[in-house]
């Protein structure tokens, strides 16, 4: 049995549509774990035992545990107390939470390493912890971060694959369902690998535009 | 002129960590519209006691006064959080190392503190920075990152990012210190206006021939205590104590060098 390219274009709408679900997936994760892990830093920082002993507890599940558990606890478990998410947006939250966890923990490096002469400055001219750190210390921080929550992002993306087996038809799951129609594994798992890369491609050009545009401000 | 209250009034300042005493008993009263110079060492206290006087090096001991308001009050700390960002904006700071923020030009630098705190518009803020910055010779220089400006333009801002706030008083912390000598000079050009503009100012310097041009005072600081006190020509000129002399001969030997 060789290669047969051409039954293909017959499910390149399939597979077209999945790859727009695992953008959609990877963006939304995306904006969830830039902004969850600015939230997380914060509170790891800043807020009081009471607050930080929980997310220490949050922490170590999402960084300790498999992703596809974690994808499994929220969308078959959470079912169980009542939270019951449809499986697109549990496949949001899963990765978003999960990389979160990882992008907080170079957020808070960055923050520690901004120069105290920044805080003291702003505290100076009368602005509150609170505002400085949301004008002054934050920006700087994440600025300095943006490479490496960029490999983040990438990893992300190719993570993005996992929530397939909570029924997100998504790039490799719509793969899948073109293979069951056509028993042609090997040209379409091509295929997929050839849209993750285009996708990869996209996001590696936003990413630099994002990169170029924070370095002019330093 | 009337026998007023002090404008900036030290009272009995100490600070110690742990059972070191960086500051001992210092207490000192600045009138408005004085100039005060405070010399001394390295780790004779006189940063310290600067800092005092807007909080941010709290003491352990003693208060702070601007004007009739206690700086340093005792309060539960969310009110106290309040106080003492409102009492910050009327004291403007400026320091050896700049802190200007890097991720803001010129303008945003100078404009965040008023639009944030006192509500301005994006217009209002403008002509703001505008007329600071033209004060201080660097309005061409408004658009500028502060990575793109040299020390001394970077001090510069830094003077019209505090001035912006219209600050009661303004305290320097070394602010030429980290210049290049042939920068230091612009610096000194600028505060030398505001204090022909009347601005209290309260110098922490090392610049024995600009603090005796421009200031009304000397303080003359040595491990955390006052040692000496008076007008810059008696001070620099005529100095009673042994360790005032030793130190103005050190620094004039080693300026020499």
């Amino acid at each position: 049995m060789g290669l047969d390219f051409s039954v293909v274009p017959d499910y390149l709408d399939v597979i077209f549509l999945g790859a727009l679900w695992t953008i959609a997936i990877t963006v939304g994760a995306a904006v969830l774990s830039f902004f969850g892990g600015i939230f997380f830093a914060v509170i790891a920082l800043y807020a009081p035992t009471l607050v930080r002993l929980p997310l220490r507890a949050f922490e170590w599940l999402f960084m300790g545990t498999p992703l596809l558990l974690q994808l499994f606890l929220i969308y078959f478990g959470l079912v169980q107390i009542g939270i019951d998410l449809p499986a697109f947006v549990a496949g949001v939250v899963g990765l978003g939470l999960h990389f979160a966890v990882y992008n907080s923990e170079l957020i808070q490096t960055a923050i520690v390493a901004v120069d105290k002469g920044q805080m003291e400055a702003a505290r100076t001219v009368g602005l509150s912890r609170g505002q400085a750190l949301r004008k002054v210390v934050i920006p700087q921080a994440v600025r300095d971060v943006i490479p490496p929550i960029g490999n983040n992002m990438i990893a992300l993306l190719k993570d993005s694959a996992l929530v397939s087996v909570i029924g997100v038809t998504e790039l490799t799951l719509s793969a899948q369902l073109a293979i069951g129609r056509t028993y042609r594994p090997f040209e379409f798992y091509v295929v997929a690998a050839l849209f993750y890369y285009i996708i990869n491609l996209g996001m590696e050009a936003v990413l630099r535009r994002i990169e170029r545009r924070v370095q002019a401000a330093r | 002129m009337d026998t007023e209250k002090p404008f900036v009034d030290i009272r009995h300042a100490q600070k110690s960590y742990g059972s070191l005493e960086v500051l001992k008993d210092i207490s000192l009263k600045v009138n408005r519209g004085e100039i005060v110079a405070i010399i001394g060492p390295s780790g004779s206290g006189k940063s310290t006691l600067l800092r005092a006087i807007n909080d941010l090096d709290p003491l352990t001991g003693g208060e702070v006064w601007l004007e009739d308001v206690q700086v340093n009050k005792t309060l539960p700390h969310r009110q106290y959080e309040k106080h003492i960002n409102h009492v910050r904006q009327n004291i403007g700071m400026v320091f050896q190392h700049f802190n200007l923020f890097p991720h803001l030009n010129v303008r945003e630098n100078i404009t965040l503190a008023p639009r944030m705190l006192k509500g301005l518009t994006v217009d209002e803020a403008n002509t703001l920075a505008e007329e600071q910055l033209d004060k201080v010779g660097m309005l061409e220089r408004i658009d500028y990152y502060p990575s793109q400006l040299s020390g001394g333009q970077k001090q510069r801002v830094a003077i019209a990012r505090a001035l912006a706030m219209k600050p009661k008083v303004m305290l320097f912390d070394e602010a030429t210190s980290a210049l290049d000598p042939e920068l230091v000079e612009e610096v000194n050009l600028v505060m030398k206006k505001l204090a022909e503009e009347h601005m209290t100012m309260i110098i922490v310097t090392h610049e024995m021939g600009f603090a005796e041009s421009v200031c009304d005072r000397v303080l003359f600081m040595d491990q955390g205590v006052v040692v000496e006190e008076g007008p810059p020509s008696v001070i620099f000129r005529n100095p009673e104590n042994e360790r005032t002399k030793n130190f103005l001969r050190k620094h004039l030997a080693s300026n020499k060098e």
